[in-house]
Protein backbone atom coordinates (compact mmCIF):
# COMPACT_ATOMS: atom_id res chain seq x y z
CA UNK A 1 0.00 0.00 0.00
CA UNK A 2 1.56 3.81 -0.41
CA UNK A 3 2.04 5.95 2.35
CA UNK A 4 2.27 9.70 1.97
CA UNK A 5 5.17 11.73 2.70
CA UNK A 6 4.27 15.53 2.91
CA UNK A 7 7.40 16.58 0.92
CA UNK A 8 8.46 16.99 -2.80
CA UNK A 9 11.12 14.33 -3.61
CA UNK A 10 13.66 17.54 -4.68
CA UNK A 11 11.70 21.30 -4.42
CA UNK A 12 9.80 22.77 -7.17
CA UNK A 13 10.68 26.87 -7.52
CA UNK A 14 10.24 29.68 -9.89
CA UNK A 15 11.54 33.14 -10.89
CA UNK A 16 7.68 33.98 -12.31
CA UNK A 17 4.54 32.63 -13.33
CA UNK A 18 4.45 31.50 -16.86
CA UNK A 19 1.57 30.21 -18.44
CA UNK A 20 2.50 29.68 -21.65
CA UNK A 21 5.72 27.72 -20.25
CA UNK A 22 3.15 25.73 -18.11
CA UNK A 23 1.29 24.77 -21.19
CA UNK A 24 4.10 22.97 -22.37
CA UNK A 25 4.92 21.28 -18.79
CA UNK A 26 1.25 19.65 -18.59
CA UNK A 27 2.64 17.20 -21.05
CA UNK A 28 4.35 15.61 -18.03
CA UNK A 29 1.69 15.35 -15.93
CA UNK A 30 -1.08 13.63 -17.75
CA UNK A 31 1.09 13.53 -21.84
CA UNK A 32 1.92 10.57 -23.35
CA UNK A 33 5.26 10.10 -22.17
CA UNK A 34 4.38 11.85 -18.61
CA UNK A 35 4.52 10.99 -14.96
CA UNK A 36 1.17 9.40 -14.47
CA UNK A 37 1.92 7.54 -17.58
CA UNK A 38 4.91 5.88 -16.32
CA UNK A 39 4.03 5.14 -12.64
CA UNK A 40 0.63 3.45 -13.55
CA UNK A 41 2.88 1.59 -16.02
CA UNK A 42 5.13 0.39 -14.01
CA UNK A 43 2.64 -0.21 -10.70
CA UNK A 44 0.58 -2.27 -13.10
CA UNK A 45 3.14 -4.48 -14.86
CA UNK A 46 4.66 -5.32 -11.34
CA UNK A 47 1.61 -8.29 -10.82
CA UNK A 48 3.02 -9.75 -13.93
CA UNK A 49 6.59 -10.14 -13.63
CA UNK A 50 8.28 -13.48 -12.57
CA UNK A 51 11.23 -12.91 -10.51
CA UNK A 52 11.52 -10.56 -7.40
CA UNK A 53 13.88 -7.74 -8.33
CA UNK A 54 11.28 -6.99 -11.08
CA UNK A 55 8.53 -6.84 -8.53
CA UNK A 56 10.58 -4.53 -6.41
CA UNK A 57 12.67 -2.42 -9.21
CA UNK A 58 8.65 -1.99 -10.67
CA UNK A 59 7.18 -1.20 -7.23
CA UNK A 60 10.21 1.40 -6.66
CA UNK A 61 10.35 3.24 -9.80
CA UNK A 62 6.94 3.42 -10.33
CA UNK A 63 6.41 4.70 -6.38
CA UNK A 64 8.83 7.71 -7.43
CA UNK A 65 7.18 8.31 -10.64
CA UNK A 66 3.96 9.43 -8.21
CA UNK A 67 6.63 11.53 -6.27
CA UNK A 68 7.70 12.95 -9.80
CA UNK A 69 3.94 13.63 -11.13
CA UNK A 70 3.91 15.47 -7.91
CA UNK A 71 6.89 17.70 -8.13
CA UNK A 72 5.42 17.94 -11.86
CA UNK A 73 1.75 19.12 -10.31
CA UNK A 74 3.77 21.76 -8.09
CA UNK A 75 5.64 23.34 -10.57
CA UNK A 76 2.38 23.84 -12.83
CA UNK A 77 0.82 25.16 -9.65
CA UNK A 78 3.33 27.65 -8.99
CA UNK A 79 3.80 28.61 -12.73
CA UNK A 80 0.10 29.60 -13.34
CA UNK A 81 -0.30 31.15 -9.59
CA UNK A 82 -2.50 34.13 -9.46
CA UNK A 83 -3.33 33.56 -13.42
CA UNK A 84 -7.10 34.79 -14.38
CA UNK A 85 -8.61 34.52 -17.33
CA UNK A 86 -7.27 37.27 -18.77
CA UNK A 87 -3.62 35.83 -18.46
CA UNK A 88 -4.86 31.95 -19.37
CA UNK A 89 -6.05 34.02 -22.85
CA UNK A 90 -2.92 35.47 -23.74
CA UNK A 91 -0.95 32.10 -23.19
CA UNK A 92 -3.36 30.58 -25.48
CA UNK A 93 -4.43 28.08 -22.88
CA UNK A 94 -7.99 29.54 -22.59
CA UNK A 95 -9.66 26.36 -23.05
CA UNK A 96 -8.06 25.07 -19.65
CA UNK A 97 -9.54 27.94 -17.49
CA UNK A 98 -13.16 27.58 -18.97
CA UNK A 99 -12.77 23.84 -18.17
CA UNK A 100 -10.72 23.85 -14.84
CA UNK A 101 -10.57 27.47 -13.77
CA UNK A 102 -7.01 27.29 -11.85
CA UNK A 103 -7.06 23.56 -11.40
CA UNK A 104 -4.85 20.90 -12.82
CA UNK A 105 -6.13 18.44 -15.18
CA UNK A 106 -4.14 15.32 -16.84
CA UNK A 107 -3.70 16.52 -20.46
CA UNK A 108 -1.09 16.32 -22.93
CA UNK A 109 -0.05 20.05 -23.62
CA UNK A 110 -2.31 20.06 -26.60
CA UNK A 111 -5.19 19.24 -24.51
CA UNK A 112 -5.73 15.84 -25.00
CA UNK A 113 -6.90 13.85 -21.78
CA UNK A 114 -4.83 11.00 -20.62
CA UNK A 115 -5.57 7.64 -22.15
CA UNK A 116 -4.70 4.15 -21.06
CA UNK A 117 -3.63 4.14 -24.26
CA UNK A 118 -0.39 5.23 -23.48
CA UNK A 119 0.54 2.32 -21.76
CA UNK A 120 0.99 -1.21 -22.36
CA UNK A 121 1.16 -4.53 -19.88
CA UNK A 122 1.61 -7.28 -22.23
CA UNK A 123 2.05 -10.07 -19.66
CA UNK A 124 5.62 -10.82 -21.22
CA UNK A 125 8.17 -9.86 -19.06
CA UNK A 126 10.60 -9.00 -21.78
CA UNK A 127 8.43 -7.34 -23.96
CA UNK A 128 7.30 -5.56 -20.85
CA UNK A 129 10.58 -4.15 -19.30
CA UNK A 130 11.64 -3.29 -23.24
CA UNK A 131 8.41 -0.99 -22.80
CA UNK A 132 10.20 0.44 -19.59
CA UNK A 133 13.27 1.14 -20.87
CA UNK A 134 11.59 3.35 -24.13
CA UNK A 135 9.62 5.01 -22.04
CA UNK A 136 12.18 5.87 -19.80
CA UNK A 137 13.58 7.64 -22.74
CA UNK A 138 10.94 9.44 -24.51
CA UNK A 139 10.42 11.33 -21.00
CA UNK A 140 14.10 12.13 -21.39
CA UNK A 141 13.58 13.11 -24.58
CA UNK A 142 10.32 15.36 -23.45
CA UNK A 143 12.25 16.70 -20.86
CA UNK A 144 15.26 18.21 -22.89
CA UNK A 145 12.73 19.85 -24.82
CA UNK A 146 11.08 21.53 -21.86
CA UNK A 147 13.93 22.26 -20.60
CA UNK A 148 15.04 24.21 -23.85
CA UNK A 149 11.83 26.34 -23.94
CA UNK A 150 11.96 28.29 -20.65
CA UNK A 151 14.44 30.51 -19.28
CA UNK A 152 13.66 30.00 -15.95
CA UNK A 153 16.68 28.88 -13.90
CA UNK A 154 14.56 28.05 -10.94
CA UNK A 155 12.60 25.49 -13.23
CA UNK A 156 14.87 24.47 -15.20
CA UNK A 157 16.78 23.02 -11.71
CA UNK A 158 13.90 20.67 -11.37
CA UNK A 159 13.29 19.74 -15.03
CA UNK A 160 17.23 18.58 -14.92
CA UNK A 161 17.04 16.65 -11.69
CA UNK A 162 13.91 14.80 -13.67
CA UNK A 163 15.77 14.61 -16.32
CA UNK A 164 18.75 13.08 -14.22
CA UNK A 165 15.99 10.93 -12.77
CA UNK A 166 15.19 9.09 -16.27
CA UNK A 167 18.71 8.24 -16.56
CA UNK A 168 18.74 6.28 -14.26
CA UNK A 169 15.15 4.88 -14.30
CA UNK A 170 16.68 3.25 -17.66
CA UNK A 171 19.58 1.98 -16.39
CA UNK A 172 17.70 0.34 -13.57
CA UNK A 173 15.04 -1.36 -16.01
CA UNK A 174 18.03 -2.40 -18.51
CA UNK A 175 19.47 -4.47 -15.42
CA UNK A 176 16.35 -5.86 -14.35
CA UNK A 177 15.89 -6.91 -18.17
CA UNK A 178 19.46 -8.59 -18.44
CA UNK A 179 18.77 -10.40 -14.79
CA UNK A 180 15.29 -11.76 -16.21
CA UNK A 181 16.49 -13.03 -19.27
CA UNK A 182 19.16 -14.75 -17.25
CA UNK A 183 16.47 -16.44 -15.46
CA UNK A 184 14.44 -17.50 -18.17
CA UNK A 185 18.22 -19.18 -19.83
CA UNK A 186 19.00 -20.76 -16.19
CA UNK A 187 15.64 -22.01 -15.59
CA UNK A 188 15.35 -23.39 -19.24
CA UNK A 189 11.53 -22.65 -19.20
CA UNK A 190 10.22 -19.65 -21.00
CA UNK A 191 7.86 -18.22 -19.07
CA UNK A 192 4.68 -17.62 -20.26
CA UNK A 193 2.18 -16.92 -17.41
CA UNK A 194 1.81 -20.30 -16.51
CA UNK A 195 3.57 -23.66 -16.28
CA UNK A 196 2.70 -27.21 -18.06
CA UNK A 197 3.68 -30.14 -16.57
CA UNK A 198 3.03 -33.81 -17.52
CA UNK A 199 3.11 -37.27 -15.84
CA UNK A 200 4.78 -34.95 -12.88
CA UNK A 201 7.81 -34.07 -15.01
CA UNK A 202 8.26 -29.78 -15.81
CA UNK A 203 7.51 -29.58 -19.86
CA UNK A 204 9.57 -26.87 -21.48
CA UNK A 205 6.89 -24.17 -22.83
CA UNK A 206 7.17 -22.07 -25.18
CA UNK A 207 4.79 -19.72 -27.13
CA UNK A 208 2.33 -21.16 -29.32
CA UNK A 209 3.72 -19.80 -32.09
CA UNK A 210 7.04 -20.52 -32.11
CA UNK A 211 6.47 -23.95 -34.66
CA UNK A 212 9.43 -25.16 -36.06
CA UNK A 213 10.62 -23.46 -39.05
CA UNK A 214 11.18 -25.52 -41.99
CA UNK A 215 14.28 -24.21 -42.84
CA UNK A 216 16.08 -26.10 -40.51
CA UNK A 217 18.39 -28.61 -41.67
CA UNK A 218 20.73 -31.50 -40.48
CA UNK A 219 23.41 -29.26 -39.91
CA UNK A 220 21.12 -27.04 -37.18
CA UNK A 221 20.47 -30.14 -35.42
CA UNK A 222 24.04 -30.98 -35.00
CA UNK A 223 24.64 -28.09 -33.49
CA UNK A 224 21.92 -28.45 -31.24
CA UNK A 225 23.31 -31.92 -30.19
CA UNK A 226 26.98 -30.24 -29.85
CA UNK A 227 26.33 -27.20 -27.69
CA UNK A 228 23.04 -28.37 -25.20
CA UNK A 229 23.84 -24.82 -23.69
CA UNK A 230 22.90 -21.19 -24.69
CA UNK A 231 25.84 -19.74 -23.57
CA UNK A 232 28.23 -22.48 -25.74
CA UNK A 233 26.29 -21.80 -28.12
CA UNK A 234 26.10 -17.70 -27.90
CA UNK A 235 30.08 -17.55 -27.84
CA UNK A 236 30.66 -20.21 -30.58
CA UNK A 237 28.08 -18.99 -33.06
CA UNK A 238 27.90 -15.24 -32.01
CA UNK A 239 24.26 -15.87 -31.26
CA UNK A 240 22.32 -13.21 -28.87
CA UNK A 241 20.97 -15.02 -25.64
CA UNK A 242 16.88 -14.80 -26.99
CA UNK A 243 18.09 -16.53 -30.36
CA UNK A 244 20.09 -19.41 -28.65
CA UNK A 245 17.39 -19.85 -25.94
CA UNK A 246 14.88 -20.24 -28.93
CA UNK A 247 16.67 -23.05 -30.84
CA UNK A 248 17.29 -24.66 -27.71
CA UNK A 249 13.77 -24.84 -27.07
CA UNK A 250 12.92 -25.41 -30.46
CA UNK A 251 15.12 -28.69 -30.19
CA UNK A 252 12.63 -30.07 -27.82
CA UNK A 253 10.11 -29.73 -30.88
CA UNK A 254 11.82 -31.39 -33.58
CA UNK A 255 11.98 -34.23 -31.15
CA UNK B 1 6.05 29.74 11.75
CA UNK B 2 10.13 30.03 10.61
CA UNK B 3 9.82 29.45 7.01
CA UNK B 4 13.56 29.85 6.39
CA UNK B 5 14.32 27.28 9.11
CA UNK B 6 11.39 25.26 7.90
CA UNK B 7 12.73 24.97 4.65
CA UNK B 8 16.47 24.65 5.43
CA UNK B 9 15.54 21.32 7.68
CA UNK B 10 13.47 20.19 4.54
CA UNK B 11 16.16 20.44 2.59
CA UNK B 12 18.59 18.12 4.18
CA UNK B 13 16.14 15.63 4.83
CA UNK B 14 15.12 15.85 1.13
CA UNK B 15 19.04 15.57 0.61
CA UNK B 16 19.24 12.35 2.48
CA UNK B 17 16.07 10.96 1.62
CA UNK B 18 17.61 11.20 -2.21
CA UNK B 19 21.07 9.29 -1.15
CA UNK B 20 18.28 6.39 0.38
CA UNK B 21 15.93 6.36 -2.58
CA UNK B 22 18.99 5.94 -5.06
CA UNK B 23 20.83 3.55 -2.83
CA UNK B 24 17.53 1.68 -2.55
CA UNK B 25 16.88 1.19 -6.16
CA UNK B 26 20.73 0.72 -6.84
CA UNK B 27 20.42 -2.42 -4.29
CA UNK B 28 17.56 -3.64 -5.82
CA UNK B 29 19.57 -4.45 -9.09
CA UNK B 30 22.76 -5.20 -7.10
CA UNK B 31 21.50 -6.75 -4.26
CA UNK B 32 24.88 -8.51 -3.08
CA UNK B 33 26.34 -5.29 -2.91
CA UNK B 34 27.80 -5.04 1.21
CA UNK B 35 29.28 -1.67 0.50
CA UNK B 36 25.84 0.01 -0.40
CA UNK B 37 23.63 -1.58 2.37
CA UNK B 38 25.98 -0.11 4.72
CA UNK B 39 25.86 3.44 2.80
CA UNK B 40 22.02 2.60 3.20
CA UNK B 41 22.26 2.54 6.37
CA UNK B 42 24.47 5.40 7.20
CA UNK B 43 21.55 7.60 4.92
CA UNK B 44 18.34 5.92 6.97
CA UNK B 45 20.69 6.82 10.62
CA UNK B 46 20.86 10.26 9.44
CA UNK B 47 16.95 10.55 8.21
CA UNK B 48 16.01 9.39 11.16
CA UNK B 49 17.60 12.09 13.24
CA UNK B 50 16.75 14.73 10.87
CA UNK B 51 13.19 13.84 10.61
CA UNK B 52 12.95 13.35 13.97
CA UNK B 53 14.16 16.97 14.73
CA UNK B 54 11.61 18.34 11.85
CA UNK B 55 8.77 16.39 12.95
CA UNK B 56 9.48 17.47 16.45
CA UNK B 57 8.73 21.51 15.31
CA UNK B 58 6.80 21.09 12.31
CA UNK B 59 4.61 18.43 12.81
CA UNK B 60 4.43 14.61 11.00
CA UNK B 61 5.52 14.04 7.58
CA UNK B 62 3.81 11.08 7.10
CA UNK B 63 0.13 9.54 7.76
CA UNK B 64 -1.51 6.48 8.54
CA UNK B 65 0.15 5.92 12.13
CA UNK B 66 3.54 6.20 10.28
CA UNK B 67 4.66 9.99 11.81
CA UNK B 68 4.67 8.62 15.43
CA UNK B 69 2.39 9.73 18.30
CA UNK B 70 0.50 12.67 17.39
CA UNK B 71 0.38 15.96 19.79
CA UNK B 72 -2.68 16.94 21.97
CA UNK B 73 -5.61 18.06 19.34
CA UNK B 74 -5.70 19.70 17.48
CA UNK B 75 -4.40 17.25 14.82
CA UNK B 76 -1.00 18.44 13.26
CA UNK B 77 -1.84 16.65 10.11
CA UNK B 78 -3.86 18.63 8.70
CA UNK B 79 -1.24 21.76 8.90
CA UNK B 80 0.18 23.87 6.17
CA UNK B 81 2.04 24.53 4.59
CA UNK B 82 1.40 21.76 1.73
CA UNK B 83 4.22 20.75 -0.24
CA UNK B 84 3.43 22.28 -3.30
CA UNK B 85 2.86 26.09 -1.60
CA UNK B 86 6.40 25.30 0.07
Amino acid sequence: MWIYEKKLEYPVRVQRPDLKFAKLVITQYGGPDGELSASLRYLNQRYSMPTNMAKAVLTDIGTEELAHMEMIAALVYKLTEGATCEDFKEAGWEGQWAQHDNALFWTDSNGVPWSAKYIAALGDPITDLMEDMAAEQKARSTYEHLIACTDDEYAKATLRFLWEREVVHFQRFGETLNHVREWMNQSKHVWCGCDMTKDGKLLLVVPKDWLPPKIYTKSFVFLLTKYKCPEIMCLNYRLSQESATMILLLHYWIK
Amino acid sequence: MDCEKQEAMLRQIQEMEFVAVELNLYLDTHPDDEDAINDFNCAVQALREYKEAYEEEFGPLLNFGHGGFAKDAPWQWLQGPWPWEM
